[in-house]
């Protein structure tokens, strides 16, 4: 199992008239192959978790376990456990700063201290894995990229590294419609055919929806919800306290229900609407 | 009724003279009424936040006319004036806090119209009362939520008393709550304060609220009309990769598949009342709803007399801090 989270509590400025808890009593494990989504408000501490599965943050109190070792024992290399943690900021483009694309992909591998070939090849490996093609952009200084292109160029800074997961933080927040997602799709690619262990940060339900197997919900610093995706958005009356809504289509799946409809609950995609309503409006007979 | 907004065969190019030349906006005509809450949408590199800063002169046509109220943007003389019916709001709240409290920040604008200090506390506590911020009024901006820094943003806009605001993608930085809170703001403005509102946005459920929906697409408009009308174009819609309500593309799907649901429906309220059946109830309800529209278009056309009150107004301070430029 990648990564454990044990008893997590983590206080902000402690000792201080400014301490916020900001964590409290977070237990979670996160499994090989996963896609979990993690979804709530801003402040209800879902940054402020995944900078503890590479060691960004150090527990106020509990343990953090990457591969059942304890990440803050003595003898562990952090530097290690950022190579196995792969985490993706908010406006990862913000951190862009070389002339070039190759360079700036090339930065983590050679701090890794890998030699020329080897990093070559995992640029290389990177771009193509977030969709871009690598003769065309190498050369290409990241500004003069459209805004979805060099996001994807910060991404593929993280994925060059090979890390076995891939944490990211609200990784389409700001694109748009098509730039999202392209974004998205590379995502799923990523987890299907690279199986990479995949932890997304949003507050898209709709994303969420059709991207992740499992939800976290938090709110307030607590994980107030977890299981898989149908299970957790059909607690719409929790979501809807913390703060966070259901996709219109599920919404509409419980409004039916609530007037009485005979359908089911748990449908996250107006593929799966789809689907469902058909049954329903041929049982009528309103559709052949 | 005279016009807030109107650009005719607008085109705009940049870049260097000859191959490199790119036409961001290619021939925009249109007309924006006061007391209008129009959307724009379309994705990046249409031309939806090129075309909004020819709103208030931030950008002047290649070739082509845009009218402020009459005044033409490429006549320097007028941008004074123009700047003051027109206030913009932007994406990144974090790149338009400028002091170190909400009160001084809010105070900015007016500050620089040289308005005088007893007018500006008065506008500084009613700016922030519109965008339900009054109790924040000593507070550092910068550890405000993002929400609350937009609302903020538009405060200092509000203050200086614009009879327009022009909002481009204000919402895009924010999580749901913020931006709840941010359209809520935009929609109280637009219906109570009588205040014209131009949207620029990625999300449709924004888009939705507006009475007009502009649809833009390498530097043209494609659509443009009623949030019914532009989303019930499904087809053209996807086309462009633009999202549609997920209800309204449910409706579309069924309907392909043979089944009579109304192609125009926006929310789960109208969807579930067109799959339920609709009762009696229903229909009414949903005239209702419409006849309320209706009322609260009008009520945001009538209450723009107030607008005009506004712009007499601003006019004096505006002469009245031009001249103490002059001065200076």
């Amino acid at each position: 199992m990648p990564i454990r989270v044990e008893n997590l509590c983590y206080t902000y400025n402690p000792g201080t008239p400014f301490a916020r808890t900001a964590l409290e009593d977070i237990n979670l494990e996160i499994n090989d192959g996963e896609f979990v989504g993690i979804i709530g408000e801003t402040g209800s501490g879902k940054s402020t978790l995944i900078q503890h599965f590479n060691g960004l943050l150090r527990p106020t109190r509990g343990r953090v376990l990457v591969d059942g070792v304890d990440i803050w024992q003595k003898d562990v290399r952090l530097k290690d456990i950022r190579q196995k943690v792969g985490l993706v900021f908010q406006y990862p483009e913000h951190q862009l700063f070389e002339e070039t694309v190759f360079a700036d992909v090339a930065f983590g591998p050679r701090n890794m201290g890998l030699d020329e070939d080897e990093i070559g090849m995992r640029v290389r490996r990177a771009l193509e894995m977030v969709g871009l093609d690598f003769e065309a952009v190498k050369a290409r200084s990241p500004f003069e990229l459209s805004g979805g292109e060099m996001r994807r160029v910060a991404i593929a800074g993280v994925l060059a590294m090979e890390p076995s997961v891939l944490v990211l933080d609200e990784p389409v927040s700001g694109l748009d419609p098509r730039g999202r997602d392209e974004l998205l799709q590379e995502l799923t690619r990523l987890h299907e055919k690279f199986e990479y262990t995949v932890v997304l940060v949003s507050h898209s339900m709709e994303d969420v929806a059709r991207l992740a197997k499992r939800l976290v919900v938090m709110h307030r610093g607590r994980v107030v919800a977890d299981g898989p995706v149908r299970d957790v958005f059909r607690m719409m009356d929790l979501l809807r306290e913390t703060g966070l809504g259901v996709p219109q289509v599920t919404e509409l799946m419980l409004e039916l229900a609530r007037r009485g409809k005979d359908v089911r609950t748990d449908v996250l995609t107006v593929e799966e609407a789809k689907v469902e309503l058909l049954r329903l409006l041929r049982s009528e007979g309103r559709v052949r | 009724m005279e016009e807030m907004i109107r650009a005719e065969n607008l085109v705009y190019e940049y870049g260097p003279v000859g191959d490199g030349r790119h036409a961001a906006l290619r021939g925009i005509s249109l007309a924006i009424r006061p007391g209008e809450f129009v959307a724009i949408i379309g994705h990046n590199g249409s031309g939806k936040s090129t075309l909004a800063k020819h709103f208030n002169a931030l950008l002047v046509p290649t070739s082509g006319t845009v009218k402020v109220k009459g005044m033409k943007t490429s006549d320097p003389r007028n941008l004074w004036k123009i700047r003051q019916t027109v206030g913009m709001v932007f994406q990144n709240p974090d790149n338009q806090i400028v002091a170190t409290t909400v009160e001084e920040d809010v105070a900015f604008g007016p500050e620089n119209l040289g308005v005088p200090p007893a007018e500006i506390r008065r506008r500084v506590r009613e700016a922030l009362e519109c965008v339900d911020m009054v109790e924040y009024v000593r507070h550092a901006p910068h550890l405000l939520s993002g929400g609350q820094k937009q609302r903020v943003a538009i405060a200092g806009v509000v203050a200086m008393r614009p009879e327009c605001i022009v909002l481009d993608e204000p919402t895009a930085m924010l999580d749901p709550s913020g931006r709840r809170e941010v359209m809520r703001t935009i929609t109280r403005l637009n219906r109570e304060e009588g205040i014209t509102v131009v949207l620029i946005t990625h999300f449709m459920n924004e888009a939705v609220q507006a009475d007009r929906v502009i649809v833009m697409e390498a530097g043209r408009i494609v659509l443009d009309g009623s949030p019914r009308k532009v989303f019930g174009q499904v087809e053209t819609l996807r086309a462009l990769h633009l999202d549609v309500p997920q209800v309204t593309e449910l409706a579309y799907e069924l309907n392909r598949e043979g089944a009579e649901l109304p192609p125009d429906i926006l929310t789960v309220e109208e969807f579930a009342d067109a799959i339920v059946g609709v009762s009696d109830r229903g229909v009414s309800d949903r005239s209702r709803k419409t006849e309320e529209r209706r009322a609260r278009t009008a009520d945001a056309c009538g209450t723009t007399g107030r607008g005009r009150d506004r712009s007499g107004q601003a006019d004096c301070h505006g002469r009245a801090a031009a001249a103490s430029c002059g001065g200076g």
